[in-house]
C-alpha cells in the first residue's frame, strides 16, 4: 500500500477524479467555491469560455463583477460586445469597476460581433472580452478560440441556454437559479468532469438589493397597491 | 557634403499608372493631338522598339496594344513636389532640381539612418511604395549626382578624388546644353566629359560659351552651386488618377496606399500627425463619393492608417466606377516621435488601444464604439451617458442611494397586470419597499415613479416601477443579472 501511494504521488501520474491543476493564467472569480471548480482557479485567460444563462436576472453578470473590478483597477480594458441591454453605469460603479476602462461595442449582426471580438482578443491590453452572441456556428467559435489564444484576455461568450450545442470552447458553464441562489454547473472544462453544481449566494455581494435576502415570509406583498 | 539625386525618369507616365498594377506597353505623349510625340514609355514599350520622340502613329504601328496617356505638366509638378515633401523625412535639405529630379543632401543624416547603404535602401524601397521608378546617384556635388542619375548610373561617391575619375566616363549628352553647343561638341568629336576636360578652357569657352565650363566646374565642385531649399506645404492634398475605372471599393486600397506613403513621409519629416483624412472619389458621371477617416489620436503610421482604411473601404458602396482618388489631410497636428525601447511601455499600449478602437470604428461606425460613465441625476435613464473610450468624468458622483440593476431596459417594458399584480413570466413578488423617484420637471422629461425590486416565480430579480402619474401601470426597467 505504501508503495502504491508513493507511485500515485508521482507528479507524472494524473488521477481522473482530480481537477486538472495546470498553470493556466487565470483571473480569480472572487467566489472561492467557483475558483475551486475552475482548472486554473479563476476565469481562464487566453481561452474561450461560454456561459449559458437560463434566463436574464439570475446573476449571470454578477458572477463576473469581482474579476472585472480587479481587472479594471489593474488598468486592463474590458470590452462589452453587443450587450442585449444597456450596461448600467451606476451599478457597475457600485460593483467597484473603474468605468473609464470599459468599452461598449454595438454591432448590427453576429458576423460583426465575431469580427469585433477577434480584434479585441488579439489586442494585448484587454483583460476580458465579454460578448453576447446567441447564434454561433462552430467555425466562428473555433476562430474565437484561436484569437483568444493569440492574446491574453479572458474571452467570455454569453449565450442563451435554450439549446446547448457542441462547441470548441475550453470552459462551458450553465447558470441557473434555485431557492434564491445562483447555481453554476460546469458543462465542460479541461480536466475531469464535475458532478456537483456550485451554489453561490450572490446576494451577499454589494449592489444587490439588500432586502432580497429576506426569506419569503417577510416579503412585503402588494400592500402598497392603490 | 553628400548629395543624392533622385531621378524619376518615368514620372510623366507614372502619375497615371501608379494607381494600379499595370502591365503591357504604356507611354506618355505630349498632347492628345494626332501629331503628338512620345515623351516617355515603359520597358515593355521599349522592347517593342518604341522610343521617346517617336510619333504616336509610328509607335502604335509597332505595338498595337500600346496605351497612351496625354501628358499633364501641372500634375507632374504637383507629384514632384509631393516627392520632395516626402523626402524631407530623410534630410531637411531638399531641392527640386529639374522637372524629374529631386536633390537630397544627406551627409548629416547618415548616422541617424545607420549609414549610407541603409539610408539608400530605405529611400529606394519607400519610393517603390509610392509607385515610382527611381534612379538614385550619390556624389559630393549636386550637379554631379544629377549627371550620374541622368546617365542611369547609381554610384555612391563620397570624395572629390573619386569624383573626377567617375565623371570623366560620362557621355557629354548628360549635360544640359543649347543645340549649338551640342553641335560644336559633336563636330569636334567630343563624346565624354573626360574629353571635354582635356580641352583648353579658353578655346572651349570661346566656342561654346560659358555654360559648358560652368557646368563642368560646378559638377567638380570648383565653383559653388547653391540650390534653392524646398519648403513643405502646410497640408496635404493629392489626386491619384486610376488607370482603369474601379468598381469595387477594396481595389482602391492599392491606390490609397500610394497616397498614404507620400503623406506619412511628409508627416515624419515635419514631426506631425493627422487625425482626419478626407477621401474623395470622382466618377465618370454623378457626384463624387466622399468619406472621411476620423482617428482618436493623431497618427503617422502608414500600416495603421492602411488598416483603418481597409475596414472603412470594406463598407463603402460605390454608385459607379471611380476614376480619380483624392486624399486631403485634415489639419496637421504636432506629434512627438516615440523613442525606441526594449520593453513595451504604457504609452505604446495606449497607442495600440487607440488603434484597436479606430479599427473597430472604421468598420462598425463611429458611434458604435464608446465608453460610458455615470451622471448625477436621479432619473435612472439619465444617470449614465456615453463618451469617448477611456474618458473619465471630472467629478465622480456619489453612488448608490440604493440598489441598481446591471442591465437597464430602454425603453422600459410595460408589464401585464392581473388583479393588480404585475406579471413577468408569472406573478411578481415585490421584495423591497418603494423607492420614489420624482425629478426632471425642469427639462420636460419629468418622472414620478415608485421603484421595487421584484422576483418572479422563476426567481429572476427584476427592477420594476409603478408609474405614479395619470395612467399608472407597471413597467420593467432592468435586470439584476
Amino acid at each position: 500500500m505504501q508503495s502504491l501511494d508513493a507511485v500515485l504521488n508521482h507528479p507524472a501520474i494524473w488521477r481522473g477524479n482530480d481537477c486538472a491543476r495546470v498553470a493556466i493564467p487565470s483571473i480569480p472569480t472572487g467566489f472561492p467555491e467557483l475558483d475551486a471548480a475552475l482548472p486554473g482557479g479563476g476565469w481562464p485567460a487566453a481561452v474561450l469560455t461560454e456561459i449559458y444563462a437560463e434566463r436574464p436576472g439570475i446573476g449571470e453578470l454578477q458572477l463576473l463583477m469581482p474579476a472585472a473590478a480587479r481587472l479594471t483597477r489593474a488598468g486592463h480594458w474590458i470590452m462589452l460586445i453587443a450587450p442585449p441591454h444597456i450596461p448600467y453605469a451606476p451599478a457597475f460603479v457600485a460593483h467597484g469597476l473603474r468605468l473609464p476602462r470599459l468599452v461598449l461595442v454595438r454591432t448590427s449582426n453576429a458576423e460583426e460581433s465575431f469580427w469585433a471580438c477577434e480584434q479585441a482578443l488579439r489586442y494585448q491590453g484587454c483583460g476580458a472580452v465579454l460578448a453576447w452572441i446567441d447564434r454561433a456556428p462552430e467555425r466562428a467559435l473555433k476562430r474565437l478560440q484561436l484569437a483568444a489564444e493569440a492574446g491574453s484576455a479572458a474571452a467570455l461568450l454569453f449565450r442563451s441556454a435554450r439549446v446547448i450545442p457542441a462547441s470548441p470552447a475550453a470552459l462551458r458553464l450553465h447558470i441557473g437559479r434555485l431557492q434564491n441562489r445562483t447555481v453554476v454547473r460546469v458543462l465542460k472544462r479541461r480536466g475531469s468532469d464535475l458532478a456537483a453544481p456550485i451554489v453561490l449566494d450572490l446576494t451577499s455581494s454589494p449592489a444587490t438589493p439588500t432586502d432580497a435576502r429576506r426569506t419569503n415570509h417577510d416579503v412585503c406583498l402588494l400592500e402598497t397597491a392603490p | 557634403m553628400l548629395w543624392l539625386a533622385l531621378r524619376l525618369p518615368l514620372l510623366p507616365l507614372e502619375i497615371f499608372t501608379r494607381g494600379a498594377a499595370m502591365s503591357g506597353p504604356l507611354a506618355a505623349v505630349t498632347s492628345s493631338a494626332t501629331n503628338a510625340e512620345i515623351v516617355v514609355c515603359n520597358q515593355e514599350a521599349r522592347r517593342h522598339g518604341i522610343a521617346a520622340g517617336m510619333s504616336v502613329a509610328a509607335a502604335q504601328a509597332l505595338a498595337s496594344s500600346l496605351r497612351i496617356f496625354a501628358r499633364d505638366v501641372t500634375a507632374e509638378r504637383a507629384a514632384l513636389e509631393r516627392v520632395a515633401a516626402w523626402s524631407l523625412q530623410f534630410t531637411p535639405t531638399i531641392s527640386i532640381a529639374t522637372s524629374t529630379e529631386v536633390l537630397l543632401e544627406v551627409a548629416g543624416s547618415l548616422s541617424l539612418f545607420g549609414g549610407l547603404n541603409r539610408l539608400w535602401t530605405d529611400v529606394e524601397q519607400k519610393a517603390i511604395a509610392m509607385g515610382y521608378t527611381t534612379f538614385i546617384a550619390g556624389a559630393p556635388t549636386p550637379l554631379a549626382a544629377q549627371l550620374f542619375a541622368r546617365a542611369g548610373l547609381s554610384p555612391r561617391i563620397r570624395h572629390y578624388d573619386a569624383l573626377r575619375l567617375s565623371l570623366e566616363q560620362l557621355p557629354a549628352s548628360v549635360l544640359e546644353l543649347s543645340v549649338t553647343s551640342r553641335n560644336v561638341l559633336q563636330d569636334i568629336g567630343i563624346r565624354t566629359l573626360g574629353e571635354c576636360l582635356k580641352l583648353p578652357r579658353d578655346g572651349l569657352a570661346r566656342r561654346t560659351g560659358k555654360e559648358l565650363l560652368d557646368q563642368l566646374d560646378r559638377a567638380l565642385g570648383h565653383i559653388p552651386d547653391p540650390r534653392p531649399a524646398f519648403t513643405p506645404p502646410e497640408n496635404f492634398k493629392a489626386a491619384l488618377p486610376l488607370p482603369a475605372p474601379v468598381a469595387r471599393a477594396e481595389v482602391l486600397l492599392f491606390a490609397s496606399r500610394r497616397l498614404i506613403t507620400e503623406l506619412c513621409g511628409l508627416l515624419a519629416a515635419t514631426g506631425k500627425g493627422v487625425q482626419r483624412l478626407e477621401f474623395s472619389l470622382s466618377h465618370e458621371d454623378g457626384d463624387d463619393t466622399r468619406f472621411a477617416l476620423d482617428l482618436m489620436a493623431a497618427s503617422r503610421d502608414p500600416a495603421h492608417l492602411t488598416n483603418v482604411l481597409r475596414e472603412r473601404l470594406a463598407r463603402l458602396a460605390l454608385p459607379s466606377p471611380a476614376i480619380v482618388m483624392t486624399l486631403q489631410s485634415g489639419m496637421l497636428l504636432p506629434l512627438a516621435s516615440s523613442s525606441l525601447s526594449f520593453l513595451p511601455d504604457d504609452r505604446e499600449q495606449a497607442a495600440s488601444f487607440v488603434q484597436l478602437v479606430e479599427r473597430l470604428r472604421a468598420r462598425l461606425g463611429h458611434n458604435s464604439v464608446q465608453g460610458f460613465d455615470t451622471l448625477a441625476d436621479h432619473r435612472p435613464e439619465c444617470a449614465w451617458s456615453t463618451g469617448e473610450p477611456g474618458w473619465e468624468s471630472v467629478t465622480p458622483m456619489k453612488w448608490p442611494p440604493s440598489a441598481r440593476p446591471l442591465w437597464l431596459l430602454d425603453p422600459p417594458r410595460p408589464l401585464l397586470e392581473i388583479v393588480e399584480i404585475p406579471q413577468y413570466e408569472g406573478p411578481l413578488t415585490l421584495m423591497t419597499r418603494p423607492e420614489c423617484i420624482e425629478s426632471g420637471w425642469w427639462d420636460g422629461n419629468d418622472v414620478r415613479r415608485e421603484y421595487f425590486v421584484a422576483c418572479n416565480p422563476a426567481q429572476s430579480l427584476l427592477w420594476i416601477y409603478r408609474e405614479s402619474r395619470k395612467n399608472g401601470g407597471w413597467y420593467l426597467h432592468g435586470f439584476f443579472s
